[in-house]
């Protein structure tokens, strides 16, 4: 048995690439993946081992925790639900008409990719502040955006948006004309033809768009903190709590945190994962 | 995860067959284009405006002060460091991925874009914990006498981690594209390993680089969480522009840490500029190829 | 110089691939690999050039094995869709093998810039050498495909479906262009084709492949008019089958008896006979011969030759001929007439399900 084990062994190791650098390529690449992203990470884990569940409990079910929890979902699941149609109308508006400066709108979509999250974590906070251009509309009715929770909001529906656009988009124009033109020769008026034809067509693009701005804002720290008054039990996102407690060297409970974070970014990255795969397979069947 | 914009090279058929009344068009259009300018331009417009609002001078006074220009001097570091490593890296792992097929690929890609869905504290942290002073390594890195939480290796190697798929991601798709057969024509025609990639594969992926490079750049001066964490934030020793910025708004200075907006907002415009040429030349030279 | 192609297996997966093929290639000789898809044409073309490897067997070119590499083969190779490259221009394209020689054989600048305008002329592409391949036809650019995988004075020339992605009038001149080529080059040429009209245009000798294995190999004449099986049969062309039994040597398919030696050992057994639609005679009249009775279904003038689709009256099996135009005119004949059949040159085969 070890004999032919050994003989496919070999065979297995002489297959030829016709292509050089085969080995060289993948092996770099496993090694600088390993020794930089994937043994940190495990040393995370390794730490979250050694609190021990009840301690481990403890700190991710602690009221300042839960609070955390509670802005960071709500907040980043109602900014990315404002991406989801603010984005579908931004990507629909770009991708079907012509007007004057149309790439130039299409490239500002990209602002909040290339910007520095403090960058604009400071240019909102300036322009929702008192004496901001928008602030200083909004003071008279006592309306306050920046150093509140509401600031979060806004922060995170800036870094949001172009995940939103760029899913859609791509699908949007990969939509030929003419299956609108099929669906409106065959008698459907425009509104069904929107609800029954394209809807249908661009949901997982809407799903996955909304889950990566979702996973985003789940992670954002740079720019909230700046718009936020990051106050403990009202406008402290988990990144901030997580920054406070290594702040006062208390690592078990920054790991705690951070494992559940993680835990739910990656459970969001397979869900979106799954989405595309399942929508690029259906569109090959087309 | 599209964790960065990916280049855009589809060609768009504009308003075929969408017959909708006009208002409905200019409607949607025009809320549109106020979204975008409120959310996204204004902000920026208004820190331009603050940075400049005690003047030209007091703006480029900034620039002489010695712990902004040696958060300066970081930044480049980090960034001069980081892209190049990571460009190494984007380019062997598309050639292995897009070029080759084994088990397990989809897993690497997924593997690969892992940075993207970590929030960048977390990437701190995790570098805290294993080179802090409760560290896994940390204690031997403490005999060793060597520094690298709180120190400007700290920044480098968090730079690193959040950068890491930016080149790659941007490779892969595009050279998965072009598949093997002209890298294979210069092998029968006598090219050796190293003239088949500097004069065939190289040329080919040109744009695609020079878009993952920027974008990587970028990131890399611009992370302000990961680095956060393992910097400490020392004045004119572990303070990145970005980190910078948060200080002098702690100590209400708001016009540097404006002024420093700026410089990095121009740098994002640059990024965008970029992205624009890049899309435009690919999609001609995708149009033309498709002729 | 020739090419001995040895034992040769390759196995993708549990697909067989090639299974244990033997061909030689003679000097100076223009091959056609014709087959269906799937049939190892190309990943026999492909072996050659040392682009993919066999698990056994050998590849012998000029008489001494072939090196690994495919880089070390000194084998011209035209790409399908001709991979040349995007971003150098028609002269950069064909120059490339010899730019990328080591230091010591590299010719110098004069001299490649003379042997790419030879090549060039050669190809009949003179005055485009600055164009990019983009701005270029696609018999353009098969042909700058060809002349830069001359450009390294290969042993052989190896092209992989060399006109596929033609439409159909630029297919048929560069087909007799390629030929005429051959005819001032000399050069030992494989290339691999489905078209068997290709083939049997531009070929000096045919191989016939199906399921990783040689059916035939022969000159066109020969595969054409003596397929050895009836997958040859079938592949080159259109064929009619008419089903019968051999007993003592003879043939009888309906009223028409065929000399023929059974196609094996056994007497009395069931067997085809593949008749080409131009080997079907038809006639208003008996004649006295032994005929299969046949009406007009469809009449369908092609060209100089006018298709007469039959039915048998017998079995009411579909018959298919090929006549001259003269004889349609001089015998007049309409869809529905009463039609007395002969085949001519039978081939007869032992009754079991035509492989395609």
């Amino acid at each position: 048995m070890s004999a032919a084990l050994q003989a496919t062994k070999t065979t297995k190791s002489r297959k030829h690439h016709v292509l050089p650098g085969f080995g060289l390529s993948l092996g770099f690449t496993i090694f600088w993946l390993s020794a930089v992203v994937l043994i940190p990470l495990t040393t995370l884990f390794f730490k979250t081992c050694q609190l021990g569940w009840p301690n481990f409990v403890k700190i991710v079910t602690d009221p300042e925790a839960i609070a955390a929890y509670k802005l960071s979902f709500g907040a980043s699941f109602t900014a990315a639900l404002i991406n989801l149609f603010f984005g579908f109308l931004v990507a629909w508006v770009l991708g079907r008409y012509d007007f004057p400066f149309r790439k130039f709108f299409d490239s500002i979509v990209d602002l909040p990719f290339a910007l520095p999250t403090a960058v604009a974590g400071i240019s909102l906070a300036a322009l929702y502040s008192d004496k901001g251009w928008i602030g200083h509309f909004l003071a008279p009715h006592n309306i306050k955006i920046s150093y509140t929770p509401t600031g979060v909001y806004i922060a995170l529906i800036f870094i949001g948006l172009p995940y939103v656009v760029r899913t859609i988009q791509p699908v949007l124009e990969d939509l030929e004309g003419q299956v609108e033109e099929a669906a409106e020769s065959l008698g459907a008026s425009r509104m069904q033809t929107f609800l029954r034809v394209l809807l249908p067509t661009l949901l997982p693009a809407a799903i996955a768009g909304f889950s990566l701005a979702f996973a985003r804002a789940l992670g954002e720290y740079g720019s909230v903190i700046f718009i936020s008054n990051n106050l403990p039990f009202k406008g402290e996102i988990v990144p901030q709590l997580i920054v406070n407690e290594l702040s006062n060297y208390d690592y078990p409970a920054a790991t705690g945190l951070a494992v559940v974070m993680l835990v739910t970014s990656f459970v969001l990255l397979l869900l979106v994962n799954t989405i595309q795969r399942y929508a690029s397979r259906h569109q090959e069947a087309r | 995860m599209a964790g960065a914009p990916k280049l855009n090279l589809k060609q768009r058929h504009t308003g075929r067959s969408v017959t909708k009344p006009i208002w409905v068009r200019i409607i949607l259009t025009l809320i549109a284009i106020i979204f975008l300018v409120g959310f996204l331009l204004l902000p920026l417009l208004e820190v331009f405006a603050q940075a400049f609002a005690g003047g030209v001078a007091t703006y480029f006074a900034t620039f002489k002060d010695p712990f902004v220009l040696s958060a300066i001097r970081l930044t480049l570091l980090a960034a001069a460091i980081a892209v190049p490593l990571n460009v190494v890296f984007g380019v062997a792992a598309a050639w292995s991925i897009s070029k080759f097929n084994f088990p397990g690929k989809n897993i690497l890609i997924t593997l690969i874009d892992i940075p993207f869905a970590v929030s960048p504290v977390i990437a701190g942290l995790v570098f805290l914990l294993l080179f802090g002073h409760q560290g896994v390594l940390g204690p031997w890195l403490e005999a060793h006498n060597w520094k690298i939480v709180f120190a400007p290796a700290g920044i480098v190697i968090a730079t690193l981690f959040v950068t890491f798929p930016f080149v790659a991601r941007e490779l892969i798709p595009l050279m998965q594209s072009q598949g093997t057969d002209e890298e294979q024509a210069a092998l029968m025609l006598g090219a050796n390993g190293w003239q088949m990639f500097r004069r065939i594969t190289v040329p080919n992926i040109k744009w695609g680089l020079i878009y993952g490079v920027i974008l990587c750049n970028s990131r890399a001066m611009g992370e302000f969480g990961a680095v956060y964490v393992v910097s400490g934030s020392i004045q004119g020793v572990t303070n990145t522009m970005p980190l910078e910025i948060e200080t002098r708004m702690e100590n209400f200075d708001f016009t540097t840490a404006y002024t420093l907006a700026t410089a990095l907002a121009m740098l994002a415009l640059i990024t965008l500029i970029v992205k624009t040429i890049v899309e435009y030349r690919s999609t001609r030279l995708l149009a033309e190829a498709t002729e | 110089m020739s090419i001995e192609i040895q034992g040769v297996s390759k196995h993708i997966g549990k697909f067989t691939a090639l299974d244990n093929v033997d061909l030689t290639v003679n000097e100076g000789e223009l091959v056609a690999l014709l087959g269906p898809s799937g049939s190892g044409k190309t990943t026999l073309l492909r072996i050659i050039a040392g682009l993919e490897t066999a698990d056994q067997g050998s590849i012998v070119i000029d008489g001494e094995q072939a090196s690994k590499r495919a880089r070390d083969r000194n084998v011209g190779f035209v790409f399908q869709h001709y991979a040349l490259f995007r971003h150098m221009s028609v002269f950069e394209n064909i120059a490339f093998g010899l730019r990328v020689r080591p230091w010591a054989t590299r010719p110098k600048n004069a001299k490649i810039r003379e042997i790419v305008l030879s090549l060039l002329k050669l190809v009949q592409l003179e005055g485009l050498e600055k164009r990019y391949p983009s701005q270029l036809s696609g018999g353009q650019r098969q042909r700058v495909a060809l002349a830069r995988a001359l450009a390294i004075e290969p042993k052989v020339l190896l092209l992989d479906e060399p006109f596929g992605a033609l439409d159909a009038r630029v297919r048929q001149e560069l087909r007799r262009w390629l030929r005429r080529l051959h005819d001032d080059l000399h050069m030992t040429s494989v290339f691999v084709t489905h078209d068997q009209e290709e083939a049997l245009e531009v070929a000096d000798r045919i191989v016939v492949m199906n399921h990783g294995k040689i059916e035939q190999i022969g000159t066109p004449q020969e595969v054409y008019d003596h397929p050895a099986n009836p997958f040859v049969y079938n592949f080159l062309g259109r064929v009619n089958l008419f089903h019968g039994r051999v007993h003592n040597g003879t043939v009888s398919m309906g009223e028409i008896k065929v000399d023929s030696p059974a196609p094996s050992d056994q007497d009395n057994v069931p067997v085809v006979g593949y008749v080409r639609p131009h080997d079907i005679t038809i006639a208003k009249s008996r004649n006295g011969k032994a005929t299969i009775e046949a009406k007009i279904q469809h009449i369908n003038p092609v060209g100089p030759i006018v298709r007469v689709e039959l039915e048998r009256l017998d079995d009411r099996q579909p018959i298919a001929a090929e006549i001259t135009r003269d004889q349609y005119y001089s015998d007049s004949y309409t869809v529905g007439d009463l039609v007395y059949v002969t085949p001519t040159n039978v081939g007869v085969f032992l009754d079991y399900d035509p492989v395609i």
